[in-house]
C-alpha cells in the first residue's frame, strides 16, 4: 500500500473561531452564584380548622417592625445588632429562669443524658411599609441565633467544629434540640403605607 | 554615530501562534464552567447590589428546578408605561399579582411529577422594596402551595 500524504490542515483560524466562542460565552453568561436564605412558608389553614392555639406566653418570643424598619422585641425597643444574642438567650432558654420558655428533659438519639429541650416560638411580625432590605436582615440574625446555638450543640454532644461537619443522623438529633421555629404572623398595615 | 549607521537586519523568528488556539480554548472552558447562562432579561432595576445582603446564605442548588420572581422599580424605558412604583417580573415580562399562581402552575407542569416536591422559587427583590408587595406574593405562594422559598441575598462581606 503506497503512504498517502496527508496534506497539512492549516491551523491559523483557529484561534479566531476560538475567540468567536469566548466572546459569544462572555456576552450571554453571568458570573454570579446564586445563593439566598432558605425559608419553607406554612401551608394555607384549612378554612374551617380552629387556629385558637394557646400559646404560653413565655414561650413567645415577639419581634416586630414597624415602617419606619424599627424594632420591637417582646414590648421593648432594640438595636438589629443585639438581635442575635437575645434571641440565642432566648431559644436556648434556662430551667431556673421563669421569664424564659418551658424546658423539657428529651432523650435524643446519639446523646446519653437528657437534653433540655426548650418550646420556644419565634414570631416575626412586620408592616406592609417594611422595606425589603430590613426584613431579610432580621431574618438573617434570627437565622444565625439558630445557626450558631447549633454548632455549639454540635461541639458540646459530637466533638466536632460546626453542624455542617456532623454526619446526618447527628444533624437530625442536633435540630431536634434546636428545632427552628420561626413564625410569622398575617401582616398588619400600621404604618398606612402601601 | 556608528551606532545608528549600524542598519544589519537582525531577523528575529515569527512567534509561533500554534498554541494560542489552546491558551484561548482554556479560557474558554473556564467561562463556560463557571458561569451561567442569564435567564431572563431584566425589565427591572435589580443589579447584584441591589439584592439585601446576609450571612447565613445558602447556595441555591438544582437550578432547573427553581422558579425566579423578580420585584423592583421599571427600568427608565418603562417607567411611562408601568409607573415608577416596584413592579413583579415572571419571565421576562411584568406580571399582576393574579399572574403568580398561573406562573407556579406552568412552571411545575414542565417538571416531572416527582421532581415537584422539591422545587424551590426564588425571590429576587430589590432591598428598598417595600414589604406589602413581597408578602403578597407569599400568600399568592402559598395558595399555589409553593411553599420552599428563597430569599435570594448576597454574602455580607
Amino acid at each position: 500500500m503506497a503512504k498517502r500524504e496527508t496534506p497539512e490542515i492549516n491551523s491559523g483560524s483557529m484561534a479566531d473561531i476560538a475567540f468567536l466562542l469566548l466572546i459569544f460565552f462572555l456576552v450571554t453568561s453571568t458570573m454570579d452564584v446564586d445563593t439566598g436564605i432558605a425559608r419553607q412558608l406554612p401551608p394555607i389553614p384549612e378554612k374551617n380548622a380552629i387556629t385558637d392555639v394557646e400559646i404560653n406566653e413565655r414561650n413567645v418570643f415577639i419581634v416586630l417592625i414597624n415602617a419606619q424598619d424599627r424594632l420591637l422585641v417582646n414590648g421593648k425597643p432594640m438595636d438589629v445588632d443585639d438581635l442575635r444574642e437575645s434571641a440565642k438567650e432566648f431559644i436556648k432558654s434556662d430551667p431556673n429562669n421563669p421569664e424564659l420558655p418551658v424546658v423539657t428533659p428529651t432523650k435524643i438519639a446519639g446523646i446519653n443524658n437528657l437534653v433540655n429541650v426548650s418550646e420556644g416560638v419565634i414570631s416575626l411580625q412586620n408592616d406592609r411599609g417594611t422595606t425589603y432590605g430590613r426584613y431579610i436582615e432580621v431574618q438573617n440574625e434570627l437565622v444565625a441565633a439558630y445557626n450558631e446555638l447549633r454548632n455549639e450543640a454540635a461541639f458540646q454532644y459530637f466533638g466536632k467544629r460546626t453542624f455542617d461537619e456532623l454526619n446526618e443522623d447527628q444533624q437530625e438529633s442536633v435540630k431536634k434540640i434546636y428545632p427552628q421555629r420561626i413564625s410569622e404572623a398575617e401582616p398588619k398595615n400600621v404604618g398606612g403605607k402601601k | 554615530m556608528a551606532k545608528f549607521g549600524n542598519k544589519e537586519k537582525k531577523t528575529v523568528g515569527a512567534i509561533s501562534t500554534a498554541s494560542l488556539p489552546d491558551v484561548v480554548f482554556m479560557i474558554l472552558f473556564f467561562f463556560m464552567i463557571s458561569s451561567t447562562m442569564r435567564e431572563v432579561e431584566l425589565q427591572i432595576e435589580l443589579s447584584g447590589s441591589d439584592l439585601p445582603q446576609a450571612t447565613e446564605i445558602k447556595k441555591l442548588e438544582k437550578k432547573s428546578l427553581v422558579s425566579y420572581i423578580y420585584v423592583g422599580k421599571p427600568k427608565p424605558a418603562f417607567a411611562r408605561m408601568y409607573g415608577t412604583e416596584p413592579r413583579i417580573q415572571l419571565n421576562s415580562s411584568f406580571a399582576d399579582l393574579a399572574d403568580i399562581y398561573e406562573y407556579i402552575m406552568a412552571e411545575r407542569q414542565q417538571r416531572d411529577e416527582a421532581e415537584v416536591p422539591f422545587m424551590t422559587t426564588s425571590l429576587k427583590v430589590h432591598q428598598d422594596t417595600k414589604m406589602g408587595i413581597v408578602t403578597d406574593i407569599k400568600q399568592e405562594l402559598r395558595k399555589a402551595s409553593a411553599l420552599k422559598i428563597n430569599y435570594s441575598a448576597r454574602k455580607r462581606i
